[in-house]
């Protein structure tokens, strides 16, 4: 099938201003818009420039605004898009360098303020350290986030205000506040506490439908404010 | 100088490897990690179905039978003493994951949860055991996310979006490292004592591949222009289960939870290749029961794929043939959810790639591309070796995909690979630091950027009407279907020729990107340079080698010849030409026989 891909385009070193090009490819209905923007780069235009890696969803380097959705463009399949219209433009809330690539480190400053990882200065046993099933099961949803920020830049309270830490790093805190294994909760939930943390949630569930894991972000976040209502971690 | 950074240790890669040296190296040695991506990028986090250690939490095992399981897989090329120095040392390795924090999926007491994968086995019966410790199917991404947040802990100094594109050596020692920052396009200078490359591999060589874009073989490509050789670059693996025509990868859990290869005649063929442990054979003799499937004329529909098949009844069925049995002794009964709740990232992939719904349908494989057996060769500790005698490099270091120890020889036993980045990465960087600390630094040279600023600026100023993309895509295609599964001379005198034309042309490409900020266009380009001179070593190395063992096999030369070819081959890179030389496999307790599963 013949589509009609718009991509979003910045150079720095060039443009006064961002534009939008145009191509129109031949694509399968089972490519990946990740092929289509290699296709692209391959063989009309190689300045075009983007970040990926892996290309099956799991190193969260691809995430992109594709038809106004946030999306691992390695995750969404022609065929899914239910249009020969495709529209690609950076993820929202964070600075554009070039393209398609952001400054992901107020993303990362974000995720490095909430302490994730974990703490728990008991001497370890010899062997490993006993977590039962449902304890394990307690935080599973949030181990899967691979950081690749759809969630946080797809929250219009990210957006209004960038010092929000966003939901990508109260999942990061949610991971170690449930682990029975860590001892560092209530200073996590101290941290979340603040002005700029989970109160600037207003249950939109953008995050939820943007997450490429199918991580219940909103429902997470939500466990990490009843902690903090309750000074309980259930 | 503005681009000078002067560190004891720079270890070049933040994928498992990487970052347990740099954990390692930073608690005693200021530590710097420059990364291509940023860590949480890295290939190890795709790894999926376990990590390998004797812990004997679900039954009877011990590293001893790892140990002989991990020789046998290698088909005795492995070197003994490095493989019982990894399978002795697994178990600490993975209770102290389980410190910093990795979530592993859990047995009823509590413990690590483990299950079986292929070529692990119970050393008396001879059936499989229970060795691979797992964090359901995302044990990588686990391993990723638990390393990097434990680097944060310890304030480790990374360099996110640093490519390295040179070492320096200077008195035969290693100097510092050459790096472009990504977003401004400068190039830095990094003088360290100690330099240990983590770069991971190079699958991007071949067509149908499990490896991610990054996977271009830096790290071997970098050192090998420096004149320090590769090892065993003919041994590269082909996982049996990549998703049809994609290649992403379907984890050996699948069939370690009871999932079975079928042909189209709706056979169980396993059965006929490997009697005694069946679909959990070595991955090296799974792909060429394939390939023998479907040259047959018994892929699906006469085409290029098998199917995958972990419905419930299906596993159900074969675990009862089979005889299999709970822990406890119960026979061995899945449910869907049970294999939705152990394979959940399995399902999503094939449900979006495929269509597919694993739980009530089979998935179309193919064998892909997936892991170096070869690279940098190095000894236990980590330390490269640049000879035949094993001679060390003052200062470089190298550890996992990218590093040869060897400790996988001729084929690598899945979990095996994420075993071997913490293992080695940790030996990597506690021998990298305590060099440091007794080591000066070396003197650099008046213009250390200068071997690196040649390389680009040839790619720069290229002028021709070749595609990088072109180029790229016929080099992986000839690789693929000429160095792949099955080898021949005249097969891979074509891909030689082809290879070797390709290296001409990539020569040529259309003048690139002439901008600063994050020239991906340029990196690339350089990128697949290595590739194809990585291409071209491994088919010398596959030429030269007229025996089967492991991942090569010759059909022209169908047996493995000890006789002759019991020994790790070294390839050196001089001025545009492959040389090659040999050295001893490291034989201590294990006689090499016949490998039958």
């Amino acid at each position: 099938m013949q589509v009609k891909l718009k991509i979003f385009r910045y150079n720095p070193e060039v443009d006064k201003k961002p534009h939008y090009d145009k191509y129109e490819v031949e694509a399968d209905p089972t490519d990946r818009v990740l092929d289509l923007l290699e296709y692209v780069k391959g063989n009309f235009d190689g300045t075009l420039s983007f970040r990926r890696s892996c290309a099956h969803g799991i190193c969260g380097s691809d995430a992109m605004r594709i038809n106004g959705r946030n999306r691992l463009a390695c995750k969404m399949l022609v065929k899914e898009l239910g249009t020969d219209k495709i529209l690609v433009e950076p993820i929202l809330g964070l600075p554009v360098i070039k393209d398609l690539i952001v400054d992901m480190e107020p993303f990362f400053a974000n995720y490095r303020s909430v302490l994730p990882y974990l703490i728990n200065d008991e001497p370890p046993p010899k062997k490993e350290r006993l977590q039962s099933i449902e304890e394990r099961e307690r935080f599973d949803d949030t181990t899967k986030c691979i950081l690749c920020a759809c969630c946080t830049t797809s929250c219009p309270s990210y957006w209004a205000n960038e010092q929000y830490v966003g939901p990508a790093a109260i999942v990061a805190a949610h991971r170690f506040i449930f682990d029975s294994r860590d001892r560092a909760g209530a200073e996590r939930l101290r941290i979340l506490n603040d002005q700029f943390g989970v109160y600037r949630c207003h249950t939109i569930f953008n995050c939820t439908e943007a997450c490429p894991r199918e991580i219940q972000v909103t429902k997470a976040i939500g466990e990490v404010k009843r902690a903090i209502a309750t000074g309980k971690i259930e | 100088m503005n681009n000078y950074h002067q560190f004891d240790v720079v270890v070049v890669g933040a994928g498992g490897a990487g970052l347990m040296a740099a954990l390692y190296a930073s608690k005693t040695a200021s530590t710097a990690v420059l990364s291509k991506l940023y860590p949480t990028r890295s290939h190890t986090g795709t790894a999926q179905g376990g990590v390998g250690a004797a812990l004997g939490n679900i039954e009877e095992d011990h590293p001893e039978w790892h140990t002989f399981d991990t020789v046998k897989g290698s088909d005795y090329l492995g070197d003994q003493d490095a493989i019982e120095f990894m399978c002795y040392e697994a178990v600490q390795a993975v209770y102290e994951l389980e410190h910093y924090g990795l979530p592993f999926s859990r047995t009823a007491d509590g413990r690590i949860a483990q299950r079986p994968f292929g070529g692990h086995t119970n050393n008396v019966t001879g059936k499989p055991v229970s060795r691979a410790c797992y964090a359901a199917d995302r044990t990588g991404h686990m391993i990723l996310q638990t390393l990097y947040q434990q680097c944060l802990k310890n304030n480790v100094n990374f360099f996110d979006e640093y490519q390295v594109v040179d070492v320096l050596i200077e008195n035969g020692a290693a100097a510092g490292v050459i790096a472009i920052e990504l977003a401004s396009g400068e190039m830095h200078v990094f003088h360290a004592k100690a330099v240990i490359f983590a770069t991971g591999g190079h699958g991007r060589i071949w067509e149908i591949t499990s490896n991610a874009y990054s996977f271009t073989g830096d790290g071997p490509a970098i050192v090998m222009r420096r004149g320090v050789p590769l090892e065993d670059m003919e041994f590269f693996q082909f996982h049996p289960t990549g998703i049809y025509r994609l290649g992403i990868l379907i984890t050996e859990g699948v069939r370690g939870e009871g999932g079975v290869l079928i042909n189209d005649k709706g056979e169980r063929f396993m059965e006929k290749y490997a009697p005694t442990v069946k679909d959990l054979a070595s991955r090296d003799v799974v792909s060429r029961a394939m390939y023998l499937e479907m040259r047959e004329g018994r892929g699906i529909g006469g085409k290029r794929y098998l199917y995958l098949d972990m419905r419930p009844e299906t596993v159900n069925k074969y675990a009862a043939l089979d005889g299999r049995k709970r822990p406890d002794g119960s026979p061995y009964v899945v449910t869907g959810e049970e294999l939705l709740a152990k394979l959940p990232d399995i399902v999503d992939f094939a449900r979006t790639y495929l269509g597919v719904d694993p739980v009530t349908q089979m998935m179309p494989v193919q064998p892909t591309a997936h892991y170096a057996m070869g690279g940098i060769p190095t000894n236990k500790y980590g330390e490269v070796v640049i000879d035949e005698k094993n001679t060390v490099m003052p200062g470089l270091y190298a550890a996992g995909e990218c590093a040869c120890v060897s400790v996988h020889g001729a084929n690598r036993l899945g979990t095996n690979s994420l075993l071997d980045l913490i293992v080695f990465g940790k030996h990597a960087g506690l021998r990298a630091a305590e060099y440091s600390q007794g080591a000066d630094f070396q003197k650099l040279p008046a213009d250390p950027t200068e071997f690196a600023r040649q390389q680009f600026e040839a790619i720069r100023n290229s002028d021709g009407d070749e595609k990088a993309y072109v180029i790229g895509n016929e080099m992986k295609s000839v690789m693929f279907d000429e160095v792949g599964v099955f080898r021949t001379e005249q097969g891979m005198n074509l891909a030689l020729e082809k290879v070797r034309e390709l290296r001409e042309r990539l020569k040529r490409v259309r003048r690139p990107d002439p901008g600063k900020i994050f020239n991906t266009e340029v990196i690339n380009i350089w990128e697949l340079g290595n590739l194809l001179e990585l291409a071209e070593v491994t088919t010398i190395s596959a030429l030269a080698r007229t025996e089967s063992r492991g991942g090569h096999a010759r059909e022209d030369y169908p047996k493995r010849d000890d006789a002759n070819w019991l020994k790790h081959t070294l390839a050196w890179w001089d001025h545009g030409q492959v040389r090659l030389g040999y050295k001893p496999v490291v034989i201590t307790k294990y006689q090499p026989k016949e490998r039958v599963y």
